[in-house]
């Protein structure tokens, strides 16, 4: 009886509406109050749409709306009217009270196949980040013999090994021992090969684990930060095997938008501009050495040094705005401690000379080359920038001379957003519409009521009494079902209702054994109530091995399955549990509860 | 009601020759079918770009062809998807573009089809290495789940049965397998999901029959195997019967009701249930039989079956 109760419970909140709505949140420079959602009321109620409520939260605020219809209108209304400031997150919400959620008690979370929303499954170039690391490797040995004036001949990666070429066999021995001093993660080899005395430094394998484990670490947070900037509520990051990362963006409806700013890896340069050689020259092909030529936004040649001061992942913080002074779109970024210093050293020494903005941004391009499709990364450099420093500055400063205040708020977006460690593919992508979703909510419910309809008079007519009570544990039993998930918070797809429409048609096979077990008993000529013994009995050794097997495979399809599939396995594998449980002791209780303890001359079977 | 009044005695066993010939006979046809056309793979196991979308008003698909065509999709295969409103836009994997962006390309083309609001319904891309991947799981799913079942049973009762179990799991994978590769049915997840639960649905009623089986063999005091055989399937047929026809009953109102996605997945479990119900009283008797069963061979199980018996 407790469980019966319990299970009622926490089924309970699955009664209530999930009311489609809009999350709005604030950004840095706005926050919600009372007066933003006098806002967002009259701007609804001008364009028509009905609001069911609102509900204003810590620095959010919560629209429902009747259907969804109207949340996606009123998001595209609220949009224009609220302006870049605020997010706006669709979602689900529900009503359930709070007594009910206090105990832990929640709806059922819906896959993204019913509610609608974007999956995507992203592969990490592992040997991308493993080759950068050897391209660190690389200057950092050559910074390193320079500092330690060891003159080398040649540094060249080649596979997966650096190698330093050196003249004499005495520096190489020197140089053996500096650099396995200062890199103790390097397996070195010392190689002769003809004249040449080398170095040869290869990564080991658990450091080249570390930097794979890093890269996609550092990539889920960078791919976290961006999509957090999407203002999506319950986003879904999560590492998958070990190079795989999936997405989920429940609600989210405009895949694209989100493809591109998961692709993009944008970073920032900032360099001084060389103003002692002129342009000219480089352009007829002499580049002074400690120079290289760019590029602006509208083609103009410029003369950048080669040093960079401080780079995109030196970059803490970037929010879009408007300049103060001028009105037009500026970035106002933050940086690290050590970007501040060197910012602060170089502006210091080079007050009212120009300072250019580097906008970097690789793109995965896949052509075919003879018949066979060659992914080629493109990298588009230009500079956005270039302005007069004016005074020395350090943490925080702006950047100005973009086209538009949308370029601001997406420059904002990247750099806040930081850089991918390693390139990233998109290689699965599952989208579903709202409407699809709603359809396949509907479609899944019909199905579980009809079919449960029909096998409960089935049962009713087929069994009579024990039918109904059969009826009984099957209705228990789905109650169990919802019960469990909702308080497991197990994801219910599209295949996992099925899964309960197939419980449902085998939780009622357990009873049938028993009854049919009954039947023959009475057939042998046993009196009823010896009958029913016998039946419970003899049945139960059969039903535990028939559901043990079949746990099985719902387990085997757990651990193989992506997706869709585990939630049709988690959903067969509860149920299987739960219509044991009912069938044999529910139904028991009841039928003990209606012959037991009596004289009976028949059984209504 | 009852189907059967009293206990049949159909003699099962005696038609048994004549069930296995039927049985081998639609096993090699499945496997000559999956060998020769090979299945109608969905883009999961193969990779590509499906797209639905959903119009206000009924489309017309050459209309539909058309837009496409111009917007450099002439290969994309176009069908209606449930009602003439909804259509279905399959690509094949292409390599001049970046897969993901295939999908929005093809939705604005899609736009163009007909006035009024096109609503994206769907979209899934499968990269062609994560087809692989999947395809490769699935068949070791399938796998694992076999051998899962066979140390359960082997323990539980005796290799035999346990052979006789896969035996006929391995028939009903098989020929649900055929059918989809004969009638061409689209083969996705779903329908290797549920041709798993078929594994665990058929076995499902396969161990009910063994369990009588071991119970007579051990309680009959005399009788051949044969014999014994037989009166076990009479006396599980109208429980065999019973829960084969519930299964079916909810199978066919999610085959109905649910909905064009998951009618693949219905299917494939109407035919494992139809054909796992046929293999666990013909086949895995059968099986249990020709491997040569006899009274002596359940001795040892008894020791532990009799734990259970002599419980209160």
């Amino acid at each position: 009886m407790v469980l019966v109760l319990f299970g009622l419970l926490y089924a309970l909140p699955n009664v209530f509406d999930q009311d489609p709505s809009l999350e709005i949140s604030g950004s840095r420079r706005a926050t919600v109050g009372s007066a933003t959602e006098q806002t967002v009321r009259t701007a609804l109620d001008k364009a028509n749409i009905a609001i069911k409520s609102t509900d204003a939260g810590d620095d959010k605020l919560l629209v429902r709306f009747n259907d969804s219809e109207s949340q996606l209108r009123a998001k595209e209304m609220l949009e224009t009217t609220l302006g870049g400031d605020y997010t706006q997150a669709l979602t689900l919400s529900t009503d359930v009270p709070g007594w009910l959620q206090s105990v832990g008690a929640l709806p059922m979370y819906l896959g993204l196949d019913l509610r609608g929303g974007i999956h995507v499954l992203i592969d990490v170039d592992m040997d991308a980040a493993v080759s950068q690391a050897m391209e660190r490797y690389n200057g950092d040995l050559r910074t390193l013999l320079r500092d330690e004036k060891l003159r080398y001949s040649r540094v060249a990666v080649r596979d997966d090994a650096i190698l330093v070429s050196f003249k004499e066999a005495g520096l190489r021995d020197q140089a053996l021992d500096v650099i396995g001093n200062e890199y103790r993660d390097l397996q070195l080899e010392a190689l002769d090969e003809g004249d040449d005395f080398l170095v040869q430094a290869k990564m080991s394998p658990s450091e080249q684990r570390a930097v794979k484990k890093f890269a996609l670490d550092q990539n889920i947070t960078t791919l976290r930060n961006r999509v957090n900037a999407l203002g999506v509520s319950e986003p879904v990051i999560q590492q998958q095997g070990e190079r795989r990362i999936v997405v989920q963006l429940p609600g989210a409806q405009d895949p694209s938008k989100l493809k591109e700013l998961l692709g993009a890896t944008a970073t920032l340069e900032y360099r001084l501009e060389d103003t002692e050689h002129s342009v000219e020259d480089a352009l007829a092909g002499r580049v002074p050495p400690g120079s290289r030529l760019y590029q602006t936004r509208d083609g103009r040649p410029i003369l950048l040094k080669r040093r960079v001061i401080v780079t995109g992942n030196q970059i803490t913080d970037a929010s879009s705005g408007f300049d103060q002074r001028t009105g037009s779109p500026m970035v106002s970024v933050s940086l690290d401690s050590q970007g501040a210093r060197r910012m602060r050293n170089v502006t210091t020494e080079n007050v009212n000379k120009p300072m250019a903005v580097v906008f970097i941004e690789t793109r995965k391009d896949t052509r075919l080359v003879n018949g066979q499709p060659v992914t080629r990364k493109v990298q588009v450099e230009e500079v956005i920038s270039v302005a007069n420093i004016i005074e020395p500055f350090g943490r925080r400063f702006q950047t100005t001379g973009l086209d538009s205040p949308e370029e601001a708020h997406d420059l904002a977006l990247l750099l806040r957003a930081g850089a991918l460690a390693a390139p990233i593919d998109i290689v699965e992508e599952r989208t579903i519409g709202p409407s699809l979703g709603q359809d396949n909510i509907d479609q899944g419910f019909a199905s579980v009521l009809i079919g449960l309809a029909v096998v409960m008079i089935f049962m009713a007519i087929y069994y009579k009494v024990f039918g109904l009570v059969a009826n009984m544990a099957l209705l228990l039993n789905l109650v169990f079902i919802v019960a469990v998930l909702s308080m497991l918070q197990a994801t219910l797809t599209l295949p996992g209702i099925a899964g309960i429409v197939l419980t449902v048609g085998m939780a009622v096979d357990a009873n049938v054994l028993i009854f049919e077990r009954i039947r023959e008993e009475i057939r042998n000529g046993s009196t009823p109530q010896a009958s029913i013994f016998a039946g419970y009995e003899k049945a139960l050794s059969t039903i535990v091995d028939a559901n043990i097997t079949t746990l099985i495979a719902a387990v085997v399809l757990f651990s193989f399955g992506t997706g869709p599939i585990k939630g049709f396995a988690v959903t067969l594998f509860i149920g299987i549990l739960t219509s044991m449980f009912t069938a044999i002791v529910g139904t028991r209780a009841v039928v003990n509860l209606i012959y037991g303890g009596k004289r009976v001359a028949r059984l209504s079977i | 009601m009852q189907i059967f009044k009293r206990t049949t005695e159909i003699d099962f066993m005696g038609k048994r020759n004549l069930a296995a010939t039927l049985s081998v006979l639609l096993v090699l046809i499945s496997l000559g079918s999956v060998l020769v056309r090979g299945l109608s793979l969905g883009i999961d196991f193969t990779g590509g770009t499906l797209v639905e979308v959903g119009y206000e008003q009924a489309v017309e698909l050459s209309k539909v062809r058309g837009v496409l065509g111009e917007g450099g999709f002439g290969d994309a295969q176009v069908q209606h998807f449930g009602t003439s409103r909804d259509v279905l836009v399959r690509l094949p994997p292409q390599a001049e573009l970046a897969s993901a962006e295939l999908s929005d390309r093809a939705f604005a083309a899609l736009k163009q089809a007909q006035a009024g609001e096109a609503t994206l319904r769907r979209v899934e891309f499968v990269g062609p290495q994560v087809g692989d991947e999947l395809t490769e799981d699935g068949g070791l799913a399938m796998l694992y789940a076999l051998i899962g079942i066979l140390v359960y049973v082997a323990l539980r009762f005796e290799y035999r049965f346990a052979l006789g179990s896969v035996i006929a799991l391995v028939h009903d994978v098989v020929i649900t397998l055929g059918i989809f590769s004969l009638f061409q049915i689209e083969f996705d997840l779903t329908v290797l999901a549920a041709i798993l639960a078929v594994i665990g649905y058929s076995l499902n009623d396969t161990i009910v029959v063994f369990d009588r089986i071991r119970e007579n063999f051990r309680k009959m005091r005399k009788g051949s195997a044969v014999e014994i055989i037989n009166s076990s399937l009479n006396q599980t047929l109208s429980r065999t019967l019973m829960t084969s026809l519930t299964t079916l009953l909810v199978l066919v109102a999610l085959f109905v009701f649910g909905g064009e996605i998951i009618h693949g997945f219905a299917f494939a479990l109407i035919i494992g249930v139809l054909v796992g119900t046929y293999s666990s009283i013909y086949v895995a008797s059968t099986a249990v039989l020709m491997l040569g069963i006899s009274k002596a061979d359940l001795m040892p199980v008894v020791k532990e079956g009799a734990e259970v018996d002599a419980e209160p």
